[in-house]
């Protein structure tokens, strides 16, 4: 233990300092204290990773594990309370107290229409949710991720609800956390399983004996940890929670999409490469989870109109891609689209979130137009955001998506194909947002036109900062077409795969066949741009009445309806029941019977004290009697 | 005299004293009974103390084997004619305040 590492609990710890000042001096605190001391720990804090991180990255690093306390110890169970620091950790630690920072700073601004206490109430959670994301990733074993996996779901509860007042809000803060829910019950068994299989449940233990163990077994431990992944990365079928947690206020759906959260589950399957290399068919499953939802998600953003859905469905296909790269393999493609996607995502969200401040709770696109001019900087952050996640280069999404591609190529034709129709989808639902938010003529009211306005610096700042790394961000992993070597992410993260790399054989394509399909798709990409250009950025704009397809993908394929009839109503109508016959039946009759039976056979003791002395005494030597004759006969 | 003897008179005792128990209504001869059982047992003890002794002394005659329970026959007795003030005390008030020594009438307490 040496170096900055020692102070590494202090990552998690400052959030968890600002949660309990800003949550218990709720009503005392002012709104700029709130927002100071909920940013200041988060920026801290993001120091603290800064300096680990210098240090992890050094050569020769080698993973160190922070031991805090003992979580469970008893005789055969040893789970410690630890922290490991290594290179996987470390990225994660930079994304998330990076664009966590710039989402609280953003939000002081953001929500400044909240009273105090309801303001220090959202640092708070927002604090708590970091907080328990850093002790996701910071986790040395599957408990310590659990602790932190639950308590993300806890608070994106909290956060989808803050606005507790309605309640749709809070039917979609109910859903997210039921959603959730079904997946931890994966991970939990997963953890069960693994615990009775290997013993231990940190990494190290967990890794080393993953040979030893059938392969069979290995499946079903990691199909269940996918079906956690799946809950929380939002995931075919457990994703009809993202978009319903737009009901949350915007900057947390940047924090929830960006930073946190949903690359819970695309850490959570880098982390355990180690064993899902070791089950082919779980990776199978993984990628072809994965690409079906980026391809259904891809197509319901198609026809979405609120801004903020089409975000999230934005997030979802993009999920799907990362699991695609998880599951072909290529874990280093999947962590780098993680980071690409963390700041383009994350700038989106934040200037979806300008928008719409400046449109005062406006989201619906088709009320937009020609904000340009309006919001010079959030349009020019939000086309920077557009074409880094279209993947035109040298934006970052271009790399991280490309290096995916080829990955899914080396794989399987059928992953590429269906990959690049997904690229292809995004490009052209984001610039379709664009043009309609941007472009064209005003489509609301005279009195909001006259309102919009540009957002106050602590809400472009952060846009800037995001906008510039939406561009560079993708530098760290240029491919080797380019650049020799130039791939610095997949070195740097190296050691987490090293036994996994070198399993990824298939076939190689040559340099001048990758440059090719690169720019195919590179072309086909503006294409598409174009096309939405052409169709969404004219003056007078109606919308449209949808065709019947049109109409199954603005109701999302009908999926929360299908939910609805095969799930929902069947519990309900199953509750009912219980309610109506086995509870007030069955459970409350035995219930009552007992005091009932009580009550009876009181009444018939009390006849025996009659007064009688004679009778008194005459039971007192009937007793005597039976006493005796049983000690006769049964040598008690 | 064998033990059976002493055995037997006291079993008649205690019989007699519960059937006096259960059949009477007399306060006073309730009491007289009760007393008649608490000597049954006295006897008894008195026989049982004085066989054990004399097995003990045949073997050796400065033994005391035995002999403690003929002691505690008399603290028996003392704790009995203490008992009997109290019980006697108890009907001379039972019988002020009800002008009877009929226990029949003594059925106020379940309530």
């Amino acid at each position: 233990m040496n170096g900055m590492i020692k102070f590494g609990y202090l990552i998690p710890l400052l959030p968890l300092i600002g949660f309990l000042i800003n949550g218990l001096g709720r009503n005392i605190l002012s709104k700029k204290a709130v927002g100071i001391i909920g940013s200041g720990v988060l920026i801290a804090s993001f120091v603290c990773s800064l300096f680990i991180f210098n240090q992890v990255a050094a050569v020769g690093y080698k993973t160190q594990v922070l031991f805090l306390f003992n979580f469970i110890k008893t005789a055969g169970l040893d789970i410690p309370f630890s922290l490991q620091f290594d290179q996987l950790s470390a990225l994660f630690l930079l994304v998330i107290t990076g664009i966590g920072s710039l989402i609280h700073i953003y939000s002081t601004a953001y929500m400044h229409e909240e009273t105090a206490p309801h303001f220090a109430r959202y640092f708070a959670y927002l604090n708590l949710f970091v907080f328990f994301m850093l002790i996701l990733v910071l986790g040395s074993g599957y408990v310590t991720m659990f602790i932190g996996w639950e308590g993300v779901g806890l608070s994106s509860y909290l956060l989808i609800g803050f606005w507790f007042g309605n309640n749709n809000y809070n039917n979609a803060a109910k859903k997210a956390f039921v959603m959730n829910r079904i997946g931890d019950l994966g991970f939990l068994l997963a953890i069960f399983w693994m615990l009775s299989q290997f013993g231990s449940v940190t990494y190290t233990g967990v890794f080393e004996k993953a040979n030893t163990i059938p392969v069979s077994v290995l499946t079903g431990i990691t199909l269940l940890m996918f079906i956690g992944a799946m809950g929380k990365s939002a995931q075919i079928p457990l994703y009809t929670w993202l978009p319903d947690a737009m009901a949350g206020p915007t900057p947390v759906s940047a924090l929830i999409h960006a930073a946190t959260m949903v690359t819970a589950g695309i850490y959570m399957i880098a982390r355990s490469n180690a064993l899902f290399t070791l089950a082919p068919i779980s990776q199978n499953v993984v990628a072809i989870i994965g690409i079906s939802t980026a391809l259904l998600a891809a197509t319901i953003a198609l026809k979405q109109n609120d801004i903020k859905k089409v975000l999230a469905y934005s997030t979802v296909s993009q999920l799907g891609l990362m699991f695609l790269a998880l599951g072909v393999g290529a874990y280093t493609a999947g962590v780098f689209h993680v980071m690409t996607h963390a700041f383009f995502k994350a700038l989106l969200f934040l200037g979806a979130g300008s928008v719409i401040h400046a449109m005062h709770h406006e989201q619906d696109i088709y009320k937009m137009g020609g904000l340009k001019t309006k919001l010079p900087l959030t349009h020019f952050t939000f086309l920077i955001g557009c074409l880094a996640i279209a993947g035109i280069p040298p934006f970052a999404g271009f790399f991280s998506k490309d290096e995916i591609l080829t990955a899914a190529l080396n794989k399987s034709v059928v992953y590429y194909i269906l990959g690049v129709i997904t690229s292809l989808m995004t490009a052209f639902y984001m610039f379709r947002m664009y043009f309609l938010t941007f472009h064209g003529n005003f489509r609301g009211t005279d009195d909001q036109f006259s309102h919009v306005h540009e957002s106050p610096f602590a809400m472009t700042l952060p846009l800037i900062l995001l906008a510039a790394l939406s561009v560079i961000g993708g530098w760290v992993g240029i491919p080797a077409v380019f650049i020799e070597n130039g791939h610095l992410l997949a070195d740097f993260l190296e050691p987490i795969y090293a036994a996994v790399q070198h399993e990824s054989t298939g076939m190689h394509l040559s340099h001048s066949m990758e440059l090719i399909m690169m720019a195919v798709v590179v072309i086909l990409i503006i294409v598409s741009i174009l096309a939405a250009k052409s169709m969404f950025a004219k003056e007078g704009l109606k919308e449209e009445e949808s065709s019947t397809f049109g109409k199954m993908l603005e109701n999302k394929w009908y999926v929360d309806e299908l939910y609805n009839s095969i799930i929902v109503q069947p519990v309900n109508h199953i509750s009912s029941f219980f309610s109506r016959i086995i509870d007030t039946k069955i459970i409350d009759g035995a219930v009552n019977g007992v005091g009932k039976l009580i009550h009876f056979s009181a009444r018939q003791m009390r006849l025996l004290q009659s007064g009688q002395v004679g009778s008194y005494v005459l039971i007192m030597v009937i007793s005597i009697i039976i006493f005796f004759i049983f000690q006769m006969f049964w040598k008690i | 005299m064998p033990i059976n003897y002493y055995i037997f008179l006291s079993i008649c005792l205690f019989s007699i004293g519960i059937i006096g128990v259960l059949t009477r209504r007399n306060a006073i001869i309730i009491f007289m009974c009760i007393e008649l059982m608490l000597n049954a047992v006295n006897l008894l003890l008195v026989a049982f103390s004085r066989m054990h002794h004399a097995a003990a002394y045949a073997v050796d005659n400065a033994s005391l084997v035995g002999a403690e329970a003929q002691i505690f026959v008399f603290f028996i007795m003392v704790v009995a004619a203490a008992e009997v003030t109290v019980g006697l005390a108890i009907i001379v008030m039972l019988y002020r305040n009800i002008h009877s020594v009929d226990i029949n009438f003594l059925n106020r307490l379940k309530h």
